[in-house]
Order: C-alpha cells, then sequence, then structure tokens
C-alpha cells in the first residue's frame, strides 16, 4: 500500500484500515451487530454540526441555528499487524448524507440490516448505496419473535437487483455476524472480478492468486 | 488556564457561529485543515523526540501521547472523547509543527485490491 506522505512512513507500523459500513433504520441492531463482532466494545465518535453545515436542502426539521450531535458508532476486528477491519455504523438521521459520504469514502462494502417489521426504515440505505455504487447486501436481523419471511420475499419488497446477496442473520450472535460480513466480501469478490474480467487484456483464468 | 486570557481575547463567535461549542473553543473557532483529510481512518502516529512547543492545548498534549502507537482517527476521537471536527484540527495543528505523521488510508480503487480482499476474507474465517 502505497502512502500519501512520502517523508518517514507512518504505514511502516501502521496496518492497512479496512472500512465496512453497517447501515439500516433505528433500532435495528447496528451497534449489536457491530458489538458481536468487534474485538473491543463499540466505540462512539460524534460530530457536532450546526445547521450550517447540514445544507440549505436539508435544514427543514432542524432546529434553527441549532447544533446537533451525530454518532457513529465503530467497531475494529485486527487480522494481523499488517490488517485491521473497521465495521461503522451509519447515523441514524439520512439527513446527514455527506457523514455517509465520508463513511462511505474508501468502504469495501455494507451491510444493509432490515427488521421485516419495519421494512421500509431500511430503503434510504439501499438507495444509498445503490446510487453511490457501493456493494451492499441485505442482513435480516431475525429478533426473536419476528416474522420470518423468506429471502425472496425481502428481496420483491426492497425491488433488489437479482445478484444483491439477501441473508437472514442474528446481529446478536457472533458466528452469524461474521457469517454475514463472509458472505459481504464474496458478494465484494465476486464483483471485483467480474469488472476485471470485463477489462481487456485479460487472456486466461487463473489471475488473483492470493499471496 | 493562562493561554486562554492571554491568546484568545478576540471575540470570534457571531451570529453565523450559533450556540457556542464549547470543544470548538480549544480550535480558536476553526473547524477544517486546510490540506489533509483525516479520514476516519487514517493513522495517526507521534513523531518521536519532536520537540514540544509551549503553547500547546493539553488536548495536543493528549493526543501526542496517545498516538504514541499509531492509531485512527477515530479512536482517537473516541479516545479523547472529542467530536470529530475537534479532533481534525488538534491533529492539523500537530501536522502543521511536524508533531505527528499521518497516513491516509488508500483510495477506492486501490482498496478493491483483490489480494486485499482475499486477506479480509482470511480474517474473517479465522475469527
Amino acid at each position: 500500500m502505497d502512502s500519501r506522505h512520502s517523508d518517514p512512513d507512518p504505514g511502516a507500523l501502521a496496518p492497512v484500515p479496512v472500512k465496512i459500513l453497517i447501515a439500516g433504520g433505528f433500532g435495528v441492531g447496528k451497534t449489536t451487530m457491530i458489538g458481536s463482532v468487534s474485538e473491543i466494545q463499540p466505540l462512539r465518535t460524534e460530530e457536532v454540526l450546526t445547521s450550517e453545515s447540514v445544507g440549505v436542502d436539508d435544514i427543514d426539521g432542524v432546529e434553527q441555528k441549532g447544533t446537533t450531535t451525530v454518532a457513529m458508532d465503530f467497531g475494529r476486528i485486527t487480522m494481523s499487524r499488517e490488517l485491521v477491519v473497521y465495521l461503522f455504523g451509519t447515523p441514524g438521521q439520512e439527513r446527514f448524507w455527506f457523514l455517509w459520504d465520508e463513511l462511505a469514502y474508501g468502504a469495501i462494502g455494507a451491510v444493509v440490516l432490515a427488521d421485516t417489521r419495519r421494512l421500509k426504515d431500511c430503503f434510504p440505505s439501499v438507495d444509498y448505496f445503490e446510487r453511490r455504487g457501493t456493494p451492499f447486501l441485505v442482513a435480516v436481523n431475525c429478533f426473536d419473535g419476528a416474522r420470518r419471511y423468506l429471502p425472496g420475499v425481502v428481496r420483491q419488497a426492497l425491488d433488489l437487483d437479482s445478484d444483491v446477496p439477501v441473508v437472514l442473520c442474528d446481529a446478536r450472535d457472533r458466528e452469524s455476524s461474521k457469517q454475514v460480513l463472509i458472505e459481504l466480501v464474496s458478494h465484494v469478490m465476486r464483483l471485483v472480478s467480474r469488472q476485471s474480467s470485463r477489462e481487456p487484456a485479460t487472456t486466461s483464468a487463473g489471475r488473483a492468486t492470493p499471496g | 488556564m493562562q493561554w486562554d486570557r492571554e491568546r484568545h481575547t478576540e471575540y470570534w463567535i457571531d451570529e453565523a457561529a450559533g450556540p457556542l461549542v464549547r470543544p470548538y473553543t480549544m480550535t480558536g473557532g476553526r473547524t477544517r485543515h486546510s490540506s489533509t483529510n483525516f479520514d476516519l481512518v487514517a493513522y495517526v502516529m507521534t513523531v518521536e523526540q519532536a520537540p514540544v512547543d509551549v503553547d500547546l492545548h493539553p488536548e495536543h498534549l493528549a493526543a501526542l501521547e496517545a498516538c504514541q502507537r499509531p492509531l485512527s482517527v477515530a479512536e482517537l476521537a473516541a479516545q479523547l472523547d472529542l467530536p470529530l471536527g475537534v479532533i481534525r484540527v488538534l491533529l492539523g495543528d500537530l501536522l502543521d509543527r511536524g508533531l505527528v505523521m499521518v497516513r491516509e488510508p488508500a483510495k477506492d480503487l486501490n482498496l478493491l485490491d483483490e489480494r486485499l480482499l482475499e486477506a479480509v476474507m482470511h480474517g474473517l474465517q479465522a475469527l
């Protein structure tokens, strides 16, 4: 990985960070999912916004000349000395799109958590990632007592492209959350290899040898 | 807090600033650094044995202390319990003085490097 600064490189000691986003409506279990796989208790970082920074178009509903604190929870998984994965929960209020932009910048992909009782809460996240071209999947968080839908039904209700994976999960369960992330990375890898196979000058299979 | 009286006598709050947000008092009202983004997952590391200016705020010193080992901007903000905007201004000050080094993360295209994805996959499977 190259570094933007050419002077003594902190990169020699710092791992490569990989960002994955956990999105979805309020109370759907984003921080729960982060906490279930993170090696640390989810941390909270905050941004203080004035009405000015929210932007003219979105000023409705924001207290006049007020300040708002937007919280973003995140967790960390250290893969090795060279590689660390950060899981960032998106802020619940979708009007803070510019914060989403910052979060999505450089992210390899996103999990959109869905609650079948309030499926429409995840529409804005799905729209956002579709528009931005960020690879994502939909993970249906099966709360206790929540009606279980078949993934196909959820796919139809959300009008997802056929290649967007829909999986069921329990955000409280480490193994289940881990499987969701594995499914997401597989999805991203499929997209990347499809993209690179479209490029010219790729004459044979067997590229992308690991290591 | 001697420096507060000596250095910040001017009033930089105006109507457009809205209500005063306390953390920004330590940044002199600035909200952006000119040249560096300080991405959430940019890594910051304190330059060893850098001469420390006497006019640094306690929060600058806390950041220098925290970044003895490389630390991401998001983790630093959480650790010092300061808003990201404030952390970015403080880090800008430290960068200008050569007290920290910063490594911004790779751009989108590099991140979609297949070997990197393989490594993430292996790491997840090994959890």
